[in-house]
């Protein structure tokens, strides 16, 4: 049986903080952990099935066009050229495959064929060397080069910004950019495809298999149960992994076509041209306040760029309208239309520019205004959602911003410039974290056996964020078991549909999922047991309702199941729903050479009910630290003549390495929102990052004066604005 | 990567003028995935008695296949020249420099991402092709010793450091030789695919450093990032004052030129003097006369600068780095 939920009303009933196992929200290990430190997780490439063979995908060499001829390859297998091969990856929770045709090239580096070899080092050499006849066309490949589109949908207004600006006590009017970002997940894009009949089953290195299912079908041409995908582990996602892309797709048509099983595993240089990037952005952000510091105009100007094929845009501004108070505001979308790699969701798609920007704009209105920064924002936080009066379904921010003062110690904090230790200047800088909650539909079946073993499953997929261990302890706690007696099964479209990994939500989606599943099979006991489901104890293998207490093996005869499905409901409209928190960081600036260096950093977080502290922690120092990269270090640099990414591998795309990071210091304010399902719990994977580079600028300028407005701030930027 | 040949050296003799030579393989093997570089015949010398750090004469003679790691934690090394300590720590990563040997290192080429990309014009790679870092992303080019055909920067420390120990390459081949260092990298010119003047059928087999200069030790490398970044500048600096005077000044220079660099007039005109900002930035001045920037890389003019006063602030005593 199948117990459904859609969450159109609150869950005031704190149901899970009374279960008897008392596992949920523990700090337990990572289930999966021995068997990724001892390599036997076997991640998409590591599967070996008989007979299988190496493709290579062969890369575009021009940034547009046409291509009119392939060569041979010698010592090839094959050169697979096929219409259905596709140019670039699939967005997230796309229902069709993306735009197909290789032939047409809409970027330099995007896929035009593919090369398959008995082994991968003559396919790559083959792939590498093959001659490739095109008709170029000439395009644009900078944002400033071309006359941006304005998607009526993305522009919003409310009053007059203008009036707001030139009536107010104090305004602030710049101009930011960020260049264009990379996932840069550890594992390369991979996929393995095999044949049998007309049923395909692909291992690959995905995040959302409910709809890359839909996706791959589609671009297959094939029924979607002629179709298996497999993604029991993988290895990071960071938003690159929500759609197929060019090597699923190819290995499955090549693989159909030598009637062998194929893999295709990309380059890290492939990765860096063929997965999304996030777009490069350029932000005017306009505020007006009055004399005490009180919003009266908010504008946040946006322009990103992306193919002129492809319908995702940086969400920049997403979090703008419902962060602070302004009665005059204004958000304008800019979309330039240029041929550099397709842009897609990389790390918390919007805020992790568009809050850290913002961020910075505050802090540098605090500063005309002469107020301090934590006072300025406890200001300016609205009581309703501005722009709609909806209700909040829950709202941290004041508490995270008084907290995290008081425990980072924001009072010792000096005026800019006046602590200094040798050639280091020190400062301190804070930023407000915002997010946007969703949920997303989630199916899940737990089955109890007669021996006390738990078994969950769904397609849901766990790429290194803990998802297996939560889904463990929640079946746990509402079964009444020990975790060792609980396994999770993930990975496999073969298991009931869930939301995937993506966008934060798939712990809280799937894991309602499996609370509902475990519902259900509760109400089979409880009926086994004569008694309420609500009047139901569940502990160590023991059933328990009043006077009566009972063996659960003594209860069930062979096993019970049940399913749970969860869908967004009328909380979606009714409330706005967000995750809070507060940024702070203190950082080290060299007053000779710029370098920076963050020598303290902390969150204070706010995300509904905890559901693993650990694995909780884990995503916000992770979140915290892209924060450290989008401050000081990530660059994807583009050549202005063709578009290429010119970083293209981990040494000269500059991830945050451990002597760039502090030890990071993460609390969690204890929450429960009412409005987001029985779990109470929000998305946290991306909270982290959202304005964490903004409080290392910040604490940039307060120990330097110096504003870096072109990130990251590396340090020919601060050495710019440094005295000699 | 292209097929090749792989044959394990004996000894010395084994060596031949047409397979390439590979150690720790930290660099070239990255080449020969990309077919950047595509040897026919690879020829292993790991096993050869190239290693060793050993006296000689006052000073040491460095086997060319100690490893990077190693070297760094030598003790003769840490007491009588820190400064090549720091620069080898200071330069990839632990794992890489526990498979980076002496010789490999002063061997590595360029990281200019156009000589990594086949798809662009490089004239290292492909001689009289072009240059299309040139009017490409340039951030982090030469602005000292490049030509209009070649604009990449010899991107290491460790040869920085040597350059300023006036270390010595020891070359054998069908006529064993000695070079300093200083003359063994070579500037691109028109000829930027010739890096080295070391010869087919030649293998450096150590390096040999004269007696310790005593002295304040300093290598600053300014990047990036806090580990595992090439330099954007970086200074390795002997200094020795004597009775408010500088004594003895060696500096050179990475991640701003075609080769490890160091400018005699420089030195020249900090021996002698009394320590003083107007000193530095004289030194300064006369470092950066021949700089010229390609756009992007401007901002190396006046790091370099800041990078250099700072050193020699520090190393003179006139402020702690802390």
């Amino acid at each position: 049986m199948t117990r459904h939920l859609r969450v159109d009303g609150p869950t005031h009933d704190d149901r899970l903080d009374h279960m008897a196992q008392g596992i949920l929200g523990q700090p337990l290990n990572r289930l999966e952990g021995p068997l990724k430190v001892t390599g036997w997780a076997a991640y998409a490439a590591e599967a070996r099935p008989a007979n299988m063979v190496y493709g290579v995908l062969v890369q575009a060499t021009v940034p547009a066009g046409k291509v009119l001829e392939i060569g041979d390859a010698p010592g090839a297998l094959a050169v697979i050229q096929d219409k259905r091969m596709v140019r670039y990856a699939a967005q997230g929770m796309d229902q069709k495959g993306p735009t197909s045709g290789p032939d047409q090239i809409e970027y330099m580096g995007q896929a035009i064929a593919l090369v398959v070899a008995e082994s991968f080092e003559a396919a790559r050499h083959a792939a590498q060397n093959i001659a490739v006849r095109y008709k170029v066309s000439s395009v644009p490949v900078e944002p400033e080069a071309v006359t941006p589109e304005l998607p009526p949908k993305k522009q919003s207004a409310a009053g007059d910004v203008d009036k707001a600006m030139r009536e107010a006590a104090v305004t602030l009017d710049q101009v930011w950019h960020t260049p264009s970002q990379m996932s840069a997940a550890m594992e390369p894009h991979a996929a393995i495809a095999e044949w049998d009949g007309d049923q395909v089953t692909i291992r690959a290195a995905l995040q959302m298999l409910s709809s890359n299912r839909k996706q791959m079908a589609d671009a297959l041409g094939i029924k979607e149960q002629n179709l298996r995908l497999l993604s029991p582990y993988v290895g990071g996602g960071f938003g690159s992994k929500l759609g197929i892309n060019a090597e699923a797709v190819s290995a499955a048509i090549a693989a159909k076509e030598l009637g062998r099983p194929v893999m295709v595993a990309m380059t890290r240089q492939q990765v860096f041209d063929l997965a999304h990037r996030r777009s490069e952005t350029r932000q005017r952000i306009r505020l007006a306040c009055d004399a005490d510091g009180r919003l009266t105009g908010i504008g946040h100007e946006v322009l990103v760029s992306n193919l002129p094929s492809s319908e995702f845009t940086e969400p920049v501004a997403q979090a703008t309208p419902f962060t602070y108070q302004a009665a005059h505001r204004q958000v304008v979308h800019a979309v330039a239309r240029i041929h550099r790699g397709c842009a897609g969701s990389v790390r918390a798609p919007g805020e992790a520019v568009g809050v850290t920007v913002f961020e910075c704009a505050m802090d540098e209105l605090a500063e005309a205004a002469g107020i301090d920064p934590v006072e300025l924002r406890l200001r300016n936080i609205p009581d309703v959602e501005p722009t709609t009066d909806r209700p909040f379904s829950s709202h941290k921010l004041a508490e995270a911003l008084r907290e995290g003062a008081r425990l980072f110690g924001w009072s010792n904090r000096k005026p800019t410039g006046q602590q200094v230790e040798g050639e280091w200047m020190i400062g301190m800088g804070m930023a407000a974290a915002v997010r946007v909650n969703m949920l997303v539909e989630s199916r899940a079946r737990v089955t109890l056996t007669q021996d006390g073993q738990a078994v969950v499953e769904t397609d849901m997929t766990d790429i290194g964020t803990g998802t297996y261990t939560i889904l463990g302890q929640l079946a746990a706690e509402m079964l009444g078991l020990p975790i060792e007696q609980v396994e999770v099964r993930l990975g496999d479209t073969n298991f009931p549909p869930a939301s995937g990994s993506g966008g934060s939500f798939g712990a809280a989606s799937s894991g309602n999922s499996v609370y509902l599943a475990c519902e259900e099979i509760r109400g089979q006991i409880a009926k086994a047991m004569d008694c309420d489901e609500a009047d139901l104890t569940l502990q160590d293998g023991m059933a328990r309702a009043g006077n009566v207490a009972r063996l659960l093996s003594d209860l069930i005869d062979g096993q019970i199941s049940g399913e749970g499905h969860l869908q967004p409901g009328k909380t979606e409209k009714s409330h706005r729903q967000a995750t809070w928190g507060s940024h702070w960081a203190e950082v080290a600036v060299n007053r000779w050479t710029g370098e920076v260096r963050v020598r303290r950093m902390m969150g204070v977080f706010a995300c509904g009910r905890v559901l693993n502290e650990k694995t909780a922690r884990s995503q916000c120092l992770g979140g915290m630290t892209f924060g450290i990269g989008i401050a000081l270090t990530e660059a994807m640099e583009h050549d202005s003549r063709d578009g290429h990414a010119v970083s293209r591998d981990l040494a000269e795309y500059h991830i945050p390495t451990h002597a760039d990071v502090p030890p990071l210091e993460v609390h969690f304010l204890p929450e429960r929102d009412a409005y987001v399902g029985p779990l109470q719990a929000k998305g946290l994977g991306e909270l982290g990052i959202c304005g964490a580079g903004a409080a290392v600028l910040n604490a940039i300028h307060n120990a330097c004066g110096v504003r870096v407005r072109h990130l990251p701030a590396t340090p020919d930027k601060i050495v710019a604005g440094l005295k000699d | 990567m292209r097929e090749f040949t792989y044959h394990r050296a004996a000894s010395i003799a084994d060596l031949s003028p047409d397979a390439t030579i590979i150690a720790g393989g930290t660099n070239l093997l990255d080449l020969m995935k990309l077919e950047v570089m595509a040897p026919p015949a690879l020829v292993d010398i790991t096993h050869l008695d190239l290693g060793g750090v050993e006296p000689e004469g006052e000073g040491l003679r460095i086997g060319a296949l100690v490893r990077n790691s190693d070297l760094a934690a030598h003790p003769v090394i840490r007491r009588d020249y820190p400064v090549l300590s720091r620069a080898l720590l200071a330069g990839a990563s632990g794992q890489l420099r526990n498979m980076a040997t002496t010789g490999g290192n002063l061997m590595q080429r360029t990281r200019c991402p156009y000589f990594y990309d086949r798809r662009m014009a490089c004239n290292k790679r492909d001689p009289g092709a072009g240059c299309a870092a040139i009017g490409g992303v340039t951030r982090n080019h030469a602005i000292l010793g490049a030509s209009d055909h070649c604009i990449a920067t010899y991107p290491g420390d460790m040869a920085v450091a040597l350059m300023a120990l006036d270390a010595v390459v020891e070359i054998d081949g069908p006529t064993p030789r000695r070079v300093p260092l200083a003359d063994f990298h070579l500037l691109p010119g028109d000829t930027p695919h010739l890096e080295t003047v070391l010869e087919p059928g030649e293998i450096i087999t150590a390096v040999i450093l004269p007696a310790p200069p005593g002295g304040q030790h300093r290598y600053r490398k300014v990047r990036d990032r806090a580990s595992y970044a090439f330099a954007l500048v970086s200074v390795a600096a002997v200094i020795a004052t004597d009775g408010g005077r500088i004594s003895h000044a060696a500096l050179a220079f990475g991640g701003v030129a075609t080769k490890p660099w160091r400018d005699p007039e420089v030195e020249a005109l900090l021996k002698g003097s009394e320590p003083s900002d107007a000193l530095f930035r004289e030194a300064a001045d006369i470092l950066l006369r021949p700089a010229r920037d390609w756009g992007e890389n401007q901002f190396k003019i006046p790091l370099l600068r800041r990078a250099l006063i700072a050193t020699l602030r520090d190393a003179t005593g006139m402020e702690t780095a802390a």
